[in-house]
């Protein structure tokens, strides 16, 4: 065993409407890293399961534990929480990786309270040090880097943000699927009234390699659509900055910032955002930034890697003709 | 219906944080405010109460200094506010913060029980489902709606997923966690400022919670070190007046760069 590395790591598979979520392949990654020639066993909740998908074998689970149940078939935190609770209970593992997800945020401080783990949230890095689990994560709006350990003796949860940890490479590695059950008394008090998809949103923000951003330099709602039609070329999500949320041009779920979402996409391309400190809160962690702003004193150019001083009424139209030529081009 | 809120103190976000060499931040000179998403937690107990008559109760752990942020929930029109404070508090984790919370909370019997989604000093959002579960309450995490039939006992929330919102409902008693987007929270009226300053703040330790510092359980996370973020540099800066020009020059870079075409 590598030095360090841990017996067993257990993955909650992040899933929706039969849809697995890239960061659930995210964690596998981590947690083949975390565990070396440990055992990585994927957690697979949910209702009408008949057979879990081989792409979690494929991507480096040793065993799938499949609890198949129709109170599990809508998300709920009680049904979650007492599912995985269940299984910790009969057998705890050293470490359980969660997606930072909607329902992953929900779930995970629940469970911790419950099973009386060590918890931290919103990881980008995660190691085994002298028996202690060691996280950094963005704190103060990311004008501070946090390192935080985790007592050893205890269950750990790792709440983990997405697009941080790559994507391993599909191999030919099966995993072995164990079929669990939900105890019999399990209270679900909440009851889901309904899930209204949000049509527009191809790729989901926390999920995209590329975002379009636009600002108050846009001007008005109608302009989102020169952003709409790049993201389209580019397979991108479209984001704001706040101001478009605070004017009624965008939805309130468009918004990345300190007050709205936490992105970190391969690149991130902010159109007519002057870069207030909120709106950095929540994308300064993307791992390339174009900026393109008629100020050439805008703070978004003191971070991006690529910086056009220009107008974005002229530039958009024409950049994503260029990209749509390229990609016909192939 | 009777409602607690529980806030936090946390420096202002517009504020520059200075981190320094032996850990911590730097807190001299530091706006320190009520927690932004607290103050929408305090306006939707607020709104419940002046729907459903009650009380709202806002409770705080933390330092001295976290008074002044009870004190700007009282200005908003909190009926009561206690502060837990206690040396084994300090260098408390969430759970353990949770512990003392719900220590408090517990015998007052609550309709609701609100909380912000996160702080905006830790970004953590452990406490308040970790509250729920301590205090066997179902939960509803950052609600963007909420609609509460106080006769059938049981609310209606609106939480956003990614590409989608859930509509949930949740019997009373309940505890939920609230985004920004749920309401627009009230300025302090000059009364209501007044009104405050004369209202007493309780304090309580963890005696007079009836907790002894074993209660509240080993503490499982340890803030270790805090850094400056890795600094991002400017870098290439093209000037936009020939479009054409700009538009070769981001191609490239989205091709050659980042590897996204």
């Amino acid at each position: 065993m590598a030095q360090g590395a841990l017996p067993e790591v257990w993955v909650l598979v992040a899933h929706r409407e039969g849809a697995v979520r890239k960061i659930t392949y995210e964690l596998l990654g981590k947690a083949r890293e975390l565990a070396g020639e440990g055992r990585v066993v994927a957690i697979l909740l949910g209702g009408g399961v008949e057979d879990p998908d081989r792409r979690f074998g494929r991507r480096g689970a040793d065993q799938v534990v499949l609890i198949d149940d129709p109170r599990l078939a809508q998300y709920s935190t009680e049904g979650y929480a007492a599912a995985l609770a269940a299984l910790a209970s009969e057998h705890p593992p050293p470490l359980l990786l969660i997606g930072s997800t909607a329902q992953g945020r929900d779930l995970a401080p629940r469970l911790a309270a419950r099973l009386e783990a060590a918890i931290v949230t919103d990881c980008q890095t995660l190691a085994v040090e002298q028996g202690e689990l060691v996280a950094t994560r963005p704190m103060y709006t990311r004008k501070a880097i946090g390192t935080v350990r985790l007592a050893r003796g205890r269950m750990w949860i790792a709440v983990v943000l997405p697009a941080v940890f790559p994507v391993p490479a599909e191999g030919d590695h099966r995993a072995e699927v164990r079929k669990a059950s939900l105890p019999p008394e399990v209270p679900i008090r909440t009851r889901v009234v309904e899930t209204r998809a949000i049509e527009r949103e191809t790729v989901p923000l926390t999920e995209a390699d590329v975002i379009v951003s636009g600002g108050r330099g846009l001007r008005g709602p109608e302009n989102f659509a020169l952003l709409d039609a790049l993201a389209r070329v580019l397979e991108a999500a479209v984001g704001s900055s706040r101001p478009p949320v605070d004017s009624g041009w965008v939805p309130h779920d468009y918004e990345i910032g300190q007050t709205g979402k936490t992105v970190s996409p391969q690149v991130y391309i902010a159109c007519g955002i002057s870069g207030a400190p909120q709106h950095l809160a929540g994308m300064s962690g993307s791992k390339f930034i174009l900026a393109i702003n008629k100020d050439p004193n805008a703070p978004i150019f003191q971070l991006a890697d690529l910086g056009v001083v220009g107008d974005l009424f002229e530039i958009l139209p024409r950049l994503t003709e260029a990209v749509k030529k390229r990609k016909v081009a192939g | 219906m009777n409602i607690v809120v529980c806030i936090k103190q946390v420096p202002d976000t517009e504020a520059p944080i200075r981190v320094r060499s032996h850990g911590g931040i730097d807190e001299t000179g530091l706006n320190l405010v009520m927690n932004y998403y607290d103050e929408h937690a305090t306006e939707a107990a607020l709104r419940l109460r002046e729907q459903f008559g009650g009380t709202v109760t806002v409770v705080a752990a933390g330092p001295e200094r976290a008074r002044e942020a009870l004190r700007q929930a009282l200005a908003m029109g909190a009926d009561e506010a206690t502060l837990l404070r206690d040396a084994a508090l300090d260098a408390a984790d969430h759970l353990q913060v949770a512990r003392a919370l719900a220590a408090f909370i517990r015998p007052r019997t609550a309709d609701a029980v609100i909380c912000g989604k996160l702080s905006t000093d830790d970004n953590a959002a452990i406490v308040g489902p970790a509250l729920a579960e301590l205090l066997d309450l179902p939960q509803a995490t950052a609600i963007a709606k909420l609609e509460v039939d106080d006769g059938a006992g049981r609310a209606i929330v609106h939480r956003e997923l990614e590409g989608a919102v859930e509509v949930l409902e949740v019997p009373l008693p309940a505890l939920f966690t609230v985004e920004r987007s749920l309401n627009e929270p009230r300025y302090p009226s000059l009364p209501g400022i007044m009104k405050a300053k004369r209202k007493e703040i309780a304090v309580m330790d963890l005696a007079a919670l009836g907790l002894s510092a074993e209660d509240l359980g080993t503490r499982g996370a340890t803030l270790a070190t805090l850094a400056a973020p890795p600094a991002r540099t400017a870098g290439v800066q093209v000037n936009g007046a020939d479009p054409e020009a700009a538009v070769e020059a981001i191609v490239s870079f989205l091709g050659e760069r980042a590897k996204v075409l």
